[in-house]
């Protein structure tokens, strides 16, 4: 049997052991009893969640990337985790280096680390991979002997406050260049070459961003002056990577891994599409992901029964930004209604603009008595939401809330942004009252004796962050107590509603939101306050238990780093943006457009509708050609 | 037709808790397509139920749970099925018929358990404690504080330790093990060390459980009979 890298002793001293032994049903061994890695493997890659074993086991990127990686014979993808800080303590007593589940070897014998940054509230937890790694945290720091640290994920599309502690980052969808960078990696090898010579080799594959061949100067009042190669090889453009062949490019997952311990997502997730149609202007998965592209629906049929056989998973959920878009929704989930509901299979349904199509499966797959409506119109008032560009209406979430309490449903979730560009205490005081409008509607439509009791109006509110390659880009943030205060204008008009005391109003905490901003739209200077936060014990930030913000607010104190030029600012259209050279698809010309026309508060028609010209055309797929058929 | 599954749990698994490995054979079970019955309802689950829970760390050659089918199918290859599904240091031993009423109920005939108990490398108590045990043994009573709701409560041990002996390099029990008085390995070993005045450091001694039973006797002439021996396979 495998031996682990912790003693029995660890093991049995730490909660949930199991998140560290690895062995799990269908993840991928390619060492024997013995210990013999099997020798066709010339490239070994520690893929990294940084964040505990329940999360990233959850994360259907690195699971298709894990997939893909291991179909090649002369590659071996092993998963890592942040461990939980019980064991992180242990490990820093005792000087255990992090190792990978699958071998137990540790990372630093790996050629390749390649961390997913998913989130922004992460970027600690990579520091504490490399540090418990034995890695130097700082990439010029680093020697042959360490293995190539690699950045992707949706934090990548702004990589430069990490770019100090990368090695490379990879711009956009993994099923493209990866082949090409490991081939780099092993011709390099076989020629002899240094760590540097394989830099340049990777900087010249599109989508490969090399900070080190990059420099910036900047203002005197603190913006980017130039961004400029500091290498003939280094492109002055990093161009995102994506499939644009869904059914030739996409790598579908054939035998997920299964944890043993509950993952967050302990089911089998079908990815239906990428990238989405509606344009919302905060959104930033809206924009990176473009085009749309559908994958085909006999091909996710197939797909689902696949990933149920080989699993044994008791659930499946759909997993794609605005799943109702998705052309044949309604013959997939009757399919997968039909095929797998006798077979006690739960059926997740992702949040489906309510309709009668949606009810209509809601009902067949929920308890209606213990399931609610989620309805995210984002924005308190129909002028805001104008100026996001949410399409949803206040006749739109009427018509739906009232099929839906004729059906039977009483229970209604609502999701709001405060803090968003334009926003005036009306739109805030909007929230409360289309919440109330909602419960009036309740009582009006369902006669006493019809009722199963009181409606129940969940109101959530988070604060807005402006994230790069949207139209908000350039927006200004809010401080903290702003936050506060705002949270508090929607609490005081939701009290003073005849029905206040059907609807229950919960807020995020804003100083998470402050730093998150920070984090989002940083350039290189913020990999100093990282650095010092994780220095002063900053870890497991996106969780409650363990954010301290006095520490990140003692770090910017320490580095002399102005948080509210970063957070507070709103930027001017002709100012040099830490993520410029990155080319996402959307072009800077139809974000500046989106952003005057938010000032207007006029709409843009969905990409179904009509194309807006973003420029995302220029990769030739998905909604962009079918729209032309 | 109710069928009782042996496995045994060796290695890195036993960090997996009780529940979990609920999970993982449900999910097993779902992989190797044996026609599984479900209760009914909004959450559908499998109707199967677990002999005795192990603790996490705990390793065993003789772990038991039925399971209920929609349709009769030869054990021995029920026993193929689930076993081919199985991951590293799990076995499936053996799948029997069990008949539904007394004996079909894993869980309620647990009577007694088998375990094999051996000190970690530089572990041992520094004394000459082998040849102690029968000593241990003959004392009226062996008291140990229990935990209980309400608090601690005094408890007398020494008629739950049915067997404990030597064997090779550590000791072997045989200990009673049904809901009124189960009792733990590890309590009987730390109710020894302490008696041998022996100081013990964290994590001592490893314990493998080695067969579950049933009581067929009275309490004052037990015939123990493992679960697997009160079902039979059928072609």
């Amino acid at each position: 049997m495998r031996k682990l890298a912790l003693s029995d002793e660890i093991l049995l001293s730490v909660d949930k052991a199991a998140r560290y032994i690895g062995g799990e049903v269908n993840s991928v061994m390619k060492m024997d009893e013995d210990g013999n890695i099997d020798p066709n493997v010339k490239v070994r890659v520690a893929f990294d969640f940084p964040d505990v074993y329940e999360i990233g086991m959850s994360n259907l990127g690195m699971m298709l990337l894990y997939n893909m990686f291991n179909e090649r014979e002369d590659v071996w993808c092993e998963r890592v985790f942040s461990p939980w800080m019980d064991l992180d303590k242990v490990m820093r007593e005792k000087n255990i280096p992090l190792f990978a589940l699958e071998s137990q070897d540790p990372i630093r014998q790996f050629d390749f680390l390649c961390i997913t940054l998913g989130y922004e509230m992460c970027y600690t937890n990579v520091l504490q991979t490399l540090d418990l790694s034995h890695i130097p945290l700082l990439a010029k720091d680093r020697d042959d002997s360490c293995p190539i640290v690699v950045g992707g994920g949706a934090c990548a599309y702004n990589p430069e406050p990490l770019a100090a502690f990368f090695d490379l980052f990879y711009i956009g969808e993994g099923e493209t260049v990866y082949d090409a960078l490991f081939d780099a990696y092993k011709a390099n090898k076989a020629a002899g070459g240094s760590r540097e010579d394989f830099l340049l080799l990777a900087a010249q594959i599109p989508g490969i961003y090399v900070p080190a061949f990059y420099d910036v100067t900047y203002h005197e009042d603190g913006t980017i002056a130039s961004f400029e190669p500091n290498r003939a090889e280094a492109p002055r453009v990093i161009q995102k990577q994506l499939i644009i062949d869904m059914e030739k490019g996409y790598r579908s997952i054939k035998k997920p891994v299964v944890p043993f311990i509950k993952a967050t997502q302990d089911r089998v997730t079908l990815e239906i599409q990428r990238g989405c149609i509606r344009g919302c202007r905060f959104c930033q998965a809206g924009m990176i992901y473009r085009p749309t592209r559908e994958r085909d629906i006999q091909t996710l049929k197939d797909s689902a029964r696949e990933m149920l056989e080989s699993t044994g998973h008791e659930e499946i959920s759909l997993s794609s930004l605005s799943s109702s878009d998705y052309s044949h929704l309604p013959e997939l989930v009757n399919f997968l209604i039909d095929e797998f509901k006798e077979k006690c299979v739960n059926i997740s349904l992702p949040s489906l603009r309510i309709d009668a199509f949606a009810l209509d499966v809601m009902s067949k797959v929920q308890d209606i008595k213990k399931s609610s409506l989620t309805f995210a119109p984002e924005a308190g008032s129909q002028r805001l939401r104008n100026v996001i560009n949410k399409g949803l209406t206040e006749e739109n979430i009427m018509q739906g809330a009232a099929d839906a309490f004729l059906g039977g449903w009483n229970k209604v979730k609502l999701y709001f942004m405060l803090g968003l560009p334009t926003e005036t205490e009306e739109d805030m005081k909007g929230i409360a009252h289309l919440a109330e409008k909602i419960a009036e509607e309740y009582y009006d439509l369902i006669p006493k004796e019809k009722r199963h009791g009181k409606i129940q109006i969940n109101v959530s509110t988070s604060f807005f962050v402006p994230k790069p390659f949207t139209p908000f880009q350039w927006a200004g943030m809010f401080t903290e107590q702003d936050f506060i205060d705002k949270a508090k204008v929607v609490k005081d008009e939701i009290r003073a509603q005849l029905n206040q005391r059907s609807i229950r109003y919960n807020w995020h905490e804003p100083d998470v939101t402050v730093l998150e901003g920070f984090l989002a739209r940083g350039d290189r200077r913020a990999s100093q306050v990282i650095l010092k936060a994780y220095e002063k014990g900053a870890i497991y930030d996106a969780w409650s238990e363990s954010f301290d913000y006095n520490i990140w607010k003692e770090a910017f104190a320490e580095t002399g780093v102005n948080i509210d030029f970063y957070t507070l600012r709103e930027r001017s259209t002709d100012e040099i943006l830490p993520w410029d050279f990155i080319d996402a698809g959307v072009k800077k010309k139809f974000l500046i457009r989106e952003w005057e026309q938010a000032h207007k508060e006029i709409v843009t028609p969905n990409c179904r509708q009509k194309c807006s010209g973003c420029g995302a055309a220029g990769y030739k797929g998905g909604v962009c050609v079918e729209s032309k058929n | 037709m109710k069928v009782r599954i042996k496995f045994t749990k060796e290695g890195p698994i036993k960090f997996v808790g009780h529940l979990d490995t609920m999970r993982y054979f449900q999910k097993a079970i779902r992989r190797a397509g044996l026609p599984v019955a479900f209760s009914g309802g909004y959450s559908p689950h499998m109707i199967m139920s677990f002999a005795a829970p192990l603790g996490v760390g705990v390793e065993s050659l003789g772990e038991y749970f039925d399971l209920e089918l929609t349709k009769t199918i030869p054990t021995s290859q029920i026993r193929e099925l689930l076993d081919a599904q199985m991951t590293e240091g799990v076995h499936v031993l053996s799948a029997r018929k069990v008949e539904d009423g007394k004996a079909g109920k894993a869980m309620s005939l647990v009577a007694a358990a088998d375990y094999y108990v051996v000190f970690r490398e530089g572990k041992e108590p520094k004394c000459v404690w082998r040849e102690r045990i029968q000593e241990f043994l003959a004392q009226p009573e062996i008291l140990i504080t229990k935990e209980t709701k309400k608090g601690t409560k005094e408890v007398d041990i020494r008629p739950c330790i049915y067997q404990m002996e030597q064997q090779e390099q550590g000791i072997f029990m045989k200990l009673a093990s049904a809901s009124s008085n189960y009792t733990k390995p590890e309590a009987v070993m730390n109710s020894f060390c302490s008696w041998l005045k022996e100081e013990m450091s964290e994590f001592p001694w490893m314990v493998k459980r080695l067969e579950v039973y049933a009581d067929l006797g009275s309490e004052d002439n037990h015939r123990f009979v493992t679960l697997e021996a009160l079902g039979e396979e059928i072609e």
